[in-house]
């Protein structure tokens, strides 16, 4: 650890073996330079090497913006590298790379989600909507005549090889590619492209059933599909796409459907056509957060348990660690050891397998709660909203309390003992001194744990999804809430649980947390004055 | 989180406060008023603490055993089931555990040497935007990554059109995800041991010559290991036991971590096959309790810092 330097004394053999490698390795320290350099070079090669690849296939892929940014990252690290001086920029940006993009992009990303419409049925752009639309109403034609197909793969996707009935060219298409001649195709396949044979065709049936290729460029021409695999139909849409005008038309029933900027097609009666596609709505979000009846009340319910639930667990977790820190803080008891390495358990055990664990016991019909402990009752703990509630918390006090027991024992142990004595000798009782001296000076140093304690309470995301899944669920809302949610596992039930994903509305809720969280951290900054410690 | 407060590993002997000297013996009422009811409470807690991790051992070891039959502790001793955990291709635990053991330590050493650089160059440079770093950094961790996983996800998966192997479902995209969140409270953790090792050491070492990565290589990394070890150890238990972000980058069952595994696994079947899902969590939490409970002294003190579970 120490610097090695030259005059270490005993001669020995053994010791002056060790002084020559020591002298060797201070003279290779000297020279290490060129090493060092040729690391700096090979690493700086890879990265800009990839971000040449990034640039080429972004700039393949008709993108403008994004390979600037890179090629702009990528000039950066060099200069930071190459230049000399620049020092706390070399170890500072490793860092700021990825905490720039997986961090405050991706903030800054999901505010902007937040003003959009963007979830299942509103994911793509217009074209692709338009796309989906015609293929989803289609129907065959009736008396069409019979393409022979051949089914094609090529990375992963799948196409349809068969003869243009009108010219006789040997034409392929695919799902998002319409019928088209391809160079050197034949009656058997194509150059680039793998012929399925009839047990790759049974292996991909529900892929190969799904897939409509355009007959040409007009999606109102109709698309080709199989059933079997080698005959292939015609079937047109029952709507019809007006470039021109922009609208859509359902030939059934004669109504237009138009772009109101909605972002789906919205005939004259309100009635949208979805899929949609992805557009800006303002602050239409938060405005349905607080306002849409159906979603303002299971919100604030769940705001509401989100702090109740944060605040109980701190304060029961505390309050139990205090009380055996102080029981267990007495110099005449025994194996006090013992009595820690057991009650760290919970502590140590994996958070996600704690609160499965606990969903089992306290299983209505089978778990060892009801089965055993009161023996065989049905109480639905996990199905009443209070009983879910107070599971929750029971769960979240075995998971808490060593940590607060050991923050607590710590603590106590670094008030020192003459206190005790000086408020002896003045006549105060036990309690006294505890409630008077003791504890004002244990909060002290455990205040700012609370705090965060309390901050990752609010977004205790695992307890809460993965003991009761946030349920019971709330029988009038329009999103997928319950009892025990709080705002974090509402946020992914609404992105991403359930055929409806709303990420737009997520991302509002997303922010409104960011919110509650700034202004929570805010004051308790200023109480805790962290930032005057700066320096 | 809102203290740089340095790190104290408390040490053995404070851990056991000095035990007394052997007290003559006392009648068993004084004894019971002055201990023994600590005893009592300890054993309450004992129970309390420690039953669930008995009742799934025990669960673990009751073969093809059902939520109701492991109510019947320790009525069955078979490892059956844990080798039943290997044996689904539906359910490849086998490939979760290798995966959450790849992500967690990936995604430690990475957050280590991020965090140790940065910590670096805060404690022993003084240049413009330090200051406002530090708050950025502060600011920075009030936004937890959790929050904004719509929109990692979608991210993710417009990397994964053009870069399927950082996209979406893509363990090293998952890696770089964490790795993103890493700064904010580690570097703080980091930043105030580092101000405890005194600025004369860098300094004796400049004049003997030594350049700035050679300083921090050799000399600073080597007296800061315990917060190194700290903070890797936090960082993989945070990591292997992350469910949000791992369950929405990570697509295909083999791909995925053990919280993302072992949850569809239980919900999915809960009451059949719950001795399985109880062996997979007995192998679950071995490498991490293992590790907590030997590196605890120091965790401690790296708890008492600031991190939470």
């Amino acid at each position: 650890m120490t610097a090695p330097t030259l005059r270490d004394a005993p001669a020995t053999d053994a010791a002056t073996q060790r002084r020559g490698k020591r002298a060797a390795a201070v003279a290779e320290a000297a020279s290490a330079g060129w090493k060092v350099w040729l690391a700096k070079i090979v690493l700086l090669g890879i990265i800009d090497a990839l971000a040449i690849y990034a640039v080429l296939v972004l700039i393949g892929q008709g993108q403008w913006l994004v390979p600037a940014i890179v090629v702009v990252v990528a000039v950066a690290i060099n200069i930071v590298y190459l230049v000399p001086g620049l020092l706390p920029a070399k170890y500072l940006t490793p860092g700021l790379v990825f905490l720039f993009v997986f961090q405050i992009f991706v903030v800054l990303y999901t505010i902007y989600i937040a003003f959009t419409n963007y979830g299942s049925g509103h994911i793509s752009t217009k074209d692709d909507a338009v796309n989906a639309l015609m293929q989803q109403s289609q129907s065959r034609v009736e008396n069409s005549p019979t393409f022979p197909v051949k089914v094609l793969e090529r990375d992963g996707g799948f196409y349809f090889l068969t003869t243009d009935p009108d010219t006789g060219a040997f034409v392929i298409g695919g799902e998002d590619q319409p019928l088209a001649p391809v160079a050197g195709a034949d009656a058997a396949g194509a150059p680039g492209f793998t012929t399925l044979d009839f047990g790759q065709i049974l292996a991909h049936q529900d892929a190969i059933g799904e897939l409509s290729v355009q007959l040409d460029a007009d999606p109102n021409d109709g698309f080709l599909r199989t059933t079997d695999g080698s005959n292939a139909y015609l079937f047109t849409s029952s709507l019809t796409w007006d470039a021109a005008a922009g609208t859509m038309t359902d030939t059934t029933t004669g109504t237009v459907y138009r772009d109101t900027g909605q972002g789906a097609f919205t005939a004259d009666d309100g009635t949208q056509l979805l899929p949609g596609w992805q557009v800006w709505v303002g602050g239409d979000n938060f405005v349905r957060a607080f306002s849409d009846q159906s979603i303002r009340g299971p919100f604030f319910t769940v705001l509401i348990w989100t702090f109740v639930f944060a605040v109980l667990s701190v304060a029961t977790t505390f309050i139990l660690g205090l009380f055996l820190a102080i029981v267990f803080n007495d110099p005449r008891m025994k194996s006090k050891k013992f009595y820690r390495v057991i009650m760290i358990l919970p502590y140590a055990f994996p958070g996600f397998l704690s609160a499965l664990v606990w969903a089992g016991m306290f299983n209505q019909d089978f778990g060892f709660i009801n089965q055993v402990l009161l023996g065989g009752a049905s109480v639905p703990w996990l199905q009443d909203p209070w009983l879910a509630k107070i599971a929750i918390l029971v769960v979240n006090l075995w998971l808490g309390f060593p940590y607060m027991f050991l923050v607590c024992t710590g603590a106590i142990q670094s008030i020192p003992d003459d206190i005790q004595e000086a408020g002896r000798v003045d006549g105060a009782s036990v309690w006294q001194i505890f409630r008077h001296i003791k504890f004002p000076l244990l909060l002290v140093s455990v205040a700012p744990l609370l705090i965060s304690s309390f901050a990752f309470n609010f977004n205790n995301f695992n307890l809460v999804y993965m003991l009761t899944g946030g349920g019971p669920r709330f029988a009038d809302a329009s999103i997928n809430v319950g009892q025990t949610d709080i705002l974090i596992s509402m946020v992914y039930k609404v992105a991403f649980v359930g055929a409806n994903r709303d990420y737009g509305l997520a991302s509002a809720f997303s922010i409104i947390i960011f919110v509650l969280v700034a202004l929570i951290s805010y004051f308790s900054f200023r109480q805790t004055k962290v930032l005057e410690e700066l320096n | 989180m809102t203290t740089q407060s340095t790190i104290v590993p408390i040490t053995p002997a404070q851990a056991v406060a000095a035990e007394p000297a052997p007290l003559p013996r006392r009648p068993f009422g004084r004894w019971f008023r002055e201990t023994g009811w600590r005893h009592l409470i300890g054993i309450v807690m004992l129970v309390f603490a420690a039953f669930p991790l008995v009742y799934v051992l025990s669960a673990s070891l009751n073969p093809g055993g059902t939520l109701l039959t492991a109510n019947g502790l320790f009525q069955n001793f078979d490892l059956g089931s844990y080798i039943d955990l290997f044996a689904d291709p539906t359910r490849p635990y086998g490939d979760w555990f290798v995966n959450t053991i790849v992500i967690g330590v990936c995604s430690s050493v990475g957050t280590v040497i991020l965090c140790a650089l940065a910590a670096y160059a805060f404690s022993r440079m003084r240049f413009t935007g330090r200051r406002f770093g530090l708050l950025t950094l502060l600011l920075v961790q009030m936004f937890p990554q959790l929050l904004a996983f719509v929109a990692i996800f979608l991210l993710m998966s417009a990397i994964g059109d053009i870069f399927p192997v950082l996209g979406l479902n893509s363990q090293i995209g998952l890696i770089m995800i964490y790795l993103g969140g890493a700064l904010g409270v580690n570097t703080f953790l980091m930043y105030g041991f580092f101000n405890t090792v005194p600025a004369s050491i860098d300094e004796a070492a400049k004049i003997d010559g030594a350049g700035h990565a050679r300083i921090f290589f050799t000399i600073i990394l080597r007296l800061v290991a315990p917060i190194l070890a700290v903070i890797g150890l936090l960082a993989f238990i945070s990591t292997t036991s992350d469910f949000v972000i791992a369950s929405v980058v990570l697509v295909d069952p083999d791909k995925q971590t053990l919280a993302v595994g072992l949850y569809q696994f239980v919900s999915q079947e809960t009451a059949r096959n719950w001795s399985v899902f109880a062996a997979g969590a007995v192998l679950a939490a071995i490498l991490p309790m293992a590790l907590f409970l030997s590196l605890q002294r120091y965790i401690v003190g790296g708890l008492t810092a600031g991190a939470v579970k």
